[in-house]
């Protein structure tokens, strides 16, 4: 027999009954995500290998890069990813999945569910986390951002010679639709959309904003999915164009 | 031939107790809330268990097997490894009156305090399509396990600022409600303290009823307390144009 105290308050980190991995998926989440942001700022600071832009190829610019800030004289320890880069990283560092990840995989906060963590002074999302709250100016951001990349995207079909298509203008429209699926099933757009309404049928345009929330919130339940799979694909797209502007890999024409 | 279900439960009260021994005949089909009734009819006839429906839906059952929260009428043995012994305990977050029995009052408590629905004067109408969204929040079966698996309740024991997820839902759908006019967001904000949900989807996992409580019931109401209290725009918004554009976005 094994005795056992009922809340007395002095469980240790990591304490639980639980006994399946409990612990294997936020060490998956803080090993993902630490990977992207230690790959995302070695690729800010090389500041070389993001664009290519000769007379031979389409034009293909690196998703970290884009939209492309240079300007003459600008000091050459100065990334121009660094100029962009804050919008779409706020944009994730926000956003309600996110937050739940880092919570659990860097924070402990729970670090799973039932699973003890420190007793501090818990204050939530009340005090200086109350900033999360910008969510919805980033989205604003990411918005224009889609379209941004969607104009790179454009580029990435024009050749010298006309319309054409190569594996990296593919790597790219993976990267675009990737990134707008995520950007779209944002829980904030989703309230702005139509989710702020409580009578449909008491509003202008009420028919229109609740399809409008409807689509969104069935891209909503896969944001988790997309907020992985667009942050590997803009990773991808970044190395790929760094391989192929270095000259590591030729990028394969297909017509 | 299948093994006997080896199984610990909890026995003592709120000063304490300890992880009991039992080992009671496995039946195919079996849930954890019949083996802990084959412990207590043949074992232990002392054993305390609150249960009503035994099928999911009066959510009387709640306890933690293996450290999970979960309802006993709806966890199947042929779930878990045959050799394994199975620890069944109270929910933490509650004190223990017997047992597996919890104290759970503070949440009716807590109910009493949220502002009821206020339909609008006038005609009464409004359709299907506006009630889907709040339908999905009157499935909850008050088992309480979201609160008990909620770490700001659970943990950090902030019983006094904070109502947990299930009171957030019912004010979700209060809200929402297509002829409700009550406004609740200082409540949901000031009382329900709904800044301390660091919306880490516990609640969400561990629903019997499947309710999307973080996604369709909190961030809602965090993104309508955004509107109301941190969005500067809508502040400046509301202070240049005051009542007027408030009744405008109402």
């Amino acid at each position: 027999m094994t005795q056992i105290t009922i809340n007395s308050g002095s469980t240790r980190l990591g304490d639980t009954d639980r006994k399946d991995l409990w612990w294997l998926p936020p060490m998956s989440v803080f090993l993902a995500l630490s990977t992207f942001v230690v790959y995302a700022t070695f690729r800010v600071f090389y500041n070389a290998h993001y664009v290519i832009d000769t007379a031979e190829s389409a034009y293909l610019l690196s998703p970290l890069y884009s939209p492309l800030v240079i300007w003459k004289d600008m000091p050459s320890w100065l990334s121009p990813a660094i100029l962009v880069l804050w919008a779409p990283g706020g944009f994730r560092l926000t956003c309600y999945y996110y937050r739940k990840a880092y919570y659990r995989a860097f924070a402990l906060d729970p670090a799973a569910c039932a699973v003890s963590e420190r007793k501090k002074d818990y204050k939530g999302e009340t005090r200086l986390l109350i900033i999360q709250n910008v969510h919805r100016y980033f989205m604003y951001f990411a918005l224009v951002f889609i379209v941004i990349l969607g104009i790179d995207l454009v580029h990435s079909f024009i050749w010298p010679e006309g319309f054409g298509m190569s594996v990296a203008s593919l790597v790219i429209l993976g990267n675009v639709i990737l990134l707008s699926l995520y950007t779209f099933s944002c829980h904030s757009l989703r309230h702005l959309v139509g989710g702020n309404i409580d009578c449909y049928s008491c509003v202008a345009f009420g028919q229109t904003r609740h399809k409008a929330w409807k689509g969104v919130s069935k891209l909503n339940k896969n944001h988790m999915y997309f907020a992985w799979t667009s942050l590997f694909m803009v990773a991808f797209t970044d190395l790929y164009i760094w391989l192929v502007s270095s000259g590591v890999i030729t990028d394969i024409r297909i017509f | 031939m299948e093994q006997d279900v080896k199984l610990q439960i909890f026995r003592g009260d709120k000063e304490g107790g300890e992880m009991v021994d039992y080992q009671v005949p496995r039946i195919p089909g079996m849930v954890v809330l019949d083996a802990v009734h084959s412990v207590q009819e043949k074992q232990a006839p002392d054993l305390g268990v609150r249960w009503n429906c035994k099928a999911g839906k009066c959510g009387s059952c709640s306890a933690e097997v293996n450290g999970k929260p979960k309802l006993l009428c709806m966890e199947r043995m042929d779930k878990y490894p045959e050799d394994a012994t199975m620890s069944i305990r109270p929910m933490k977050t509650f004190p223990v009156i017997k047992d597996l029995v919890c104290d759970v009052s503070w949440n009716y408590k807590v109910n009493e305090k949220i502002i009821p629905f206020t339909p609008k004067k006038g005609e009464r109408k409004f359709y299907q399509y506006e009630a889907d969204r709040v339908q999905e929040f009157r499935k909850c079966i008050e088992c309480f396990l979201c609160q008990n698996v909620c770490h700001v309740l659970r943990e950090h024991e902030l019983t006094d600022a904070f109502s947990g997820p299930r009171f957030l839902v019912r004010s979700a759908g209060l809200e929402m409600h297509p002829l409700d006019v009550a406004d609740r967001s200082e409540q949901i904000v000031k009382d329900q303290g709904i800044g301390l949900c660091n919306i880490t989807k516990c609640c969400t996992e561990v629903c019997p009823e499947s309710i999307a409580i973080t996604d369709n019931a909190i961030i809602p109401l965090k993104e309508r307390a955004v509107d109301r209290y941190y969005d500067p725009v809508r502040l400046l918004f509301r202070k240049l144009f005051g009542k007027k554009a408030a009744k405008q976005e109402a």
